[in-house]
């Protein structure tokens, strides 16, 4: 069982990126940049805490394949937190519901400052297929609600977009 | 317009389905009900009925759950003259062996009452809470008073799905939270309670959970959902088709392909036309590479919820392979937007089509070397066996759906019992367990795969060359359309009428997670509270399908 698992993994190898997919080595140079960023900035380690305010839940698919072994956030120093207290950024998803609104406002304040907020996904950013806030269900984009200091639109980023805003994000 | 007339065996099959229903209304009509047997329109092999008077809404429950009919959806519309005088239209749907019946009452502009179906269909329940907060009907006879859909976002005497509401709302700057929503409590000596949400410890959607709980074990779990309410049924009025199909691919992201295709089916149906056999296969393709893509990911996070996280990487590695061929072969990872009114807005060329062959050959081999690690691991199956039982009787009275209810031993698939354009042409593989436990949960998708990649072979050895879109044609007014797909957590229900100038009416979307939700208050009971991500994992309910 044990000799089977393991060969299976060295079977399967090291998958992560570089890979074919991405002509010139794109995700790799883009991680070493982040990494050398983290590492003098922020000691190390860039903690993200994720909040859905609304999301299809699209955008957390994503959101979830940055773990996968292709793009391994994690080599970066860059992890997912549970708690907003222990986050230096909320990357928040979805037009904000009203049902959520106080839950984000919350949260926005657990965490500590300095803080950024990334606000991920069409939604998030203008409203999308939802509107901008005209609605008696939600309150249009994050921005609306709490203040917002870097986009990312699509529907849904992809991995590598997602990859590259932060890295945008944390560079400025 | 009779998608299925092509069918060899159709006049046979269609037989039983006035059989069912006309014994159904005779039942109904020995009670001295007034039923009337309206023309099918839009709903295709849907017989669709009106119960002249409303009183006897609840007396079709009672002969329908005695006749051993699911409660498929309940709806309303609105169909009132003018903004000052509200007119409700109750609708349910009901199915038994494939066959639909749609019913409905219209209310008079002095009603607002209807007797309810929750005492006979618990799944009902919710849904007419919905109804309720959204449409100010009341349902007489239910049995739980508490509103569900409505938060704080709007008072009690306003309801925002009846067209006299705007809507923008009159939505306070800071929608306070709802703290005041009446639990279930449990009192004694070592009872204690655990609020968890909306905001959860994970990248997961919204929602709170309220545990009763002794020690480790779980004595009662309450959901209180609608967080991600953003008012879709009401931002759908007023599109046109190409809108909705956009917006019902937004309804739950990770089934962006069923809710697109069944929003899209009903539409067709109502517009009278017919999506070229080349779009219908493609789309069947979609739903079965969708199926897949959530599979693979929810097998990796079960593994993961119990520290396997062998099975997790290998898992997701699965998964993202597949979502990348999603983008080379069709142009987005997650398939948004692939299918529109009419047919289908992308054709992968020929050379895709002959990789997915050979992607569908490599995927069996990876799954056929993984399966043993999983079935062998003895510590990995001691969290995954006898997790999370939900008994076969109870998926049944909540209408389970889906790989929820398949895992319990309830074997709906409406692609193999109720087929529409592509599954009349190939044969579906059953799968079904019976023990009802996490790790039949797991089963159950593992099979699935197998299953959809047999469907992927065989539908791409039917793909002819050919358009990919119908003209649309402009429906007459108050048409009407049903859409029903199974999508990877099962059958999607989908309601659609029109206005004139091809302008939606009513969209109502039905994701199978209004009833799995309530499988997971049940088979929690009993378990440890440690366990209940890996139980909340193996149902995999969508909280914006749920919340809408």
């Amino acid at each position: 069982m044990v000799l089977r698992t393991l060969y299976k993994i060295l079977k399967v190898g090291v998958i992560t990126e570089p890979a074919k997919a991405f002509s010139d080595q794109e995700l790799e140079n883009l991680g070493q940049e982040l990494k050398s960023i983290i590492d003098r900035r922020f000691r190390g380690s860039l903690a993200i805490r994720q909040v859905d305010a609304g999301s299809c839940n699209g955008c957390e698919l994503e959101i979830h394949a940055l773990n996968n072994a292709f793009y391994d956030l994690e080599r970066f120093g860059i992890h997912f937190v549970a708690s907003p207290r222990h986050a230096d950024v909320l990357m928040v998803t979805g037009p904000v519901s009203r049902h959520m609104q106080h839950a984000l406002v919350t949260v926005h304040a657990a965490t500590p400052d300095p803080k950024w907020v990334v606000a991920l996904g069409t939604c998030a950013v203008t409203g999308g297929e939802f509107g901008n806030g005209d609605s008696y269900a939600h309150c249009g984009p994050v921005a609306k609600v709490i203040p917002v200091d870097a986009i990312i639109p699509g529907c849904p980023p992809t991995p590598l977009d997602i990859l590259r805003s932060i890295l945008s994000l944390i560079k400025n | 317009m009779n998608e299925a007339s092509n069918r060899p065996g159709l006049a046979h099959e269609h037989q039983d389905a006035v059989d069912t229903i006309i014994g159904l209304m005779t039942r109904l009509n020995h009670d001295g009900m007034v039923t009337k047997r309206l023309p099918a329109g839009g709903f295709g092999n849907t017989v669709s009925v009106e119960i002249v008077n409303p009183d006897e809404w609840g007396i079709l429950a009672r002969t329908a759950r005695e006749h051993k009919f699911r409660w498929v959806a309940g709806w309303i519309v609105d169909e009132s003259p003018d903004l000052q005088r509200f007119r409700a239209t109750v609708m349910a749907c009901f199915e038994k062996a494939g066959d639909y019946i749609v019913f409905r009452t219209r209310l008079t502009a002095r009603q607002s009452a209807v007797p309810s179906h929750a005492p006979w269909y618990p799944g009902a329940n919710r849904a007419e809470r919905h109804s309720r907060d959204a449409f100010g009907i009341e349902f007489l006879g239910h049995p739980d008073p508490r509103p569900w859909l409505r938060h704080q976002a709007w008072t009690a005497q306003q309801f925002p799905l009846r067209k006299s509401f705007p809507a923008s709302g009159t939505p306070l700057a800071m929608t306070p939270p709802d703290s005041g929503y009446p639990f279930e409590s449990a009192h004694g000596s070592g009872v204690y309670e655990i609020p968890v949400g909306p905001v959860h410890a994970g990248i997961i959607e919204p929602g709170h959970f309220r545990f009763m709980a002794v020690g480790e074990q779980v004595l009662n779990l309450e959901e209180r959902l609608g967080y991600v309410h953003k008012g879709i049924e009401k931002r759908a009025e007023g599109r046109d088709p190409a809108g909705l199909s956009r917006l019902a691919g937004r309804v739950s992201g990770d089934s962006t392909v069923a809710h697109t295709w069944a929003a899209c089916m009903a539409m067709e149906r109502a517009a009278n036309i017919d999506p070229p056999p080349r779009a219908r296969i493609l789309r069947g393709i979609l739903a079965e590479r969708e199926r897949i893509a959530n599979h693979l990911g929810d097998i990796g996070a079960i593994c993961n919820d119990v520290a396997f996280t062998f099975a997790y990487y290998q898992f997701t590695r699965l998964r993202e392979d597949w979502l990348r061929k999603n983008q080379s072969g069709f142009g987005h990872r997650l398939l948004m937007d692939r299918i529109i009114p009419g047919g289908m807005a992308v054709d992968p060329g020929e050379d895709q089509l002959a990789a997915m062959v050979q992607e569908g050959i490599g995927l069996r081999r990876e799954l056929d070397e993984l399966r043993p690690l999983l079935d062998d691991n003895d510590s990995l199956q001691d969290r995954l066996m006898t997790a999370g039982i939900l008994p076969s009787e109870t998926a049944m009275a909540l209408g389970c759906l889906g790989y929820v209810a398949r895992a319990s031993g309830v074997d709906f698939d409406s692609r193999r019992d109720a087929p529409y354009p592509p599954y009349d042409l190939v044969e579906i593989s059953p799968c079904c367990r019976h023990t009802g436990d996490v790790r039949a949960r797991l089963d159950i998708r593992y099979d699935e795969i197998y299953s959809s990649l047999k469907i992927i072979d065989q539908l791409l050895a039917r793909l002819e060359p050919g358009p990919i879109l119908t003209e649309w044609k402009t429906p007459v007014p108050e048409s009407e359309g049903l859409g029903m797909v199974e999508g990877w957590r099962g059958e999607i229900f989908c309601y659609v009428r029109f206005d004139a100038g091809n302008s939606i009416s009513r969209y109502f979307p039905r994701d199978p997670s209004v009833f799995n939700w309530l499988a997971l208050e049940r088979l929690i009971h009993g378990n440890i509270v440690p366990d209940f991500p890996l139980c909340n994992k193996s149902v995999n309910a969508s909280y914006s399908g749920h919340d809408l």
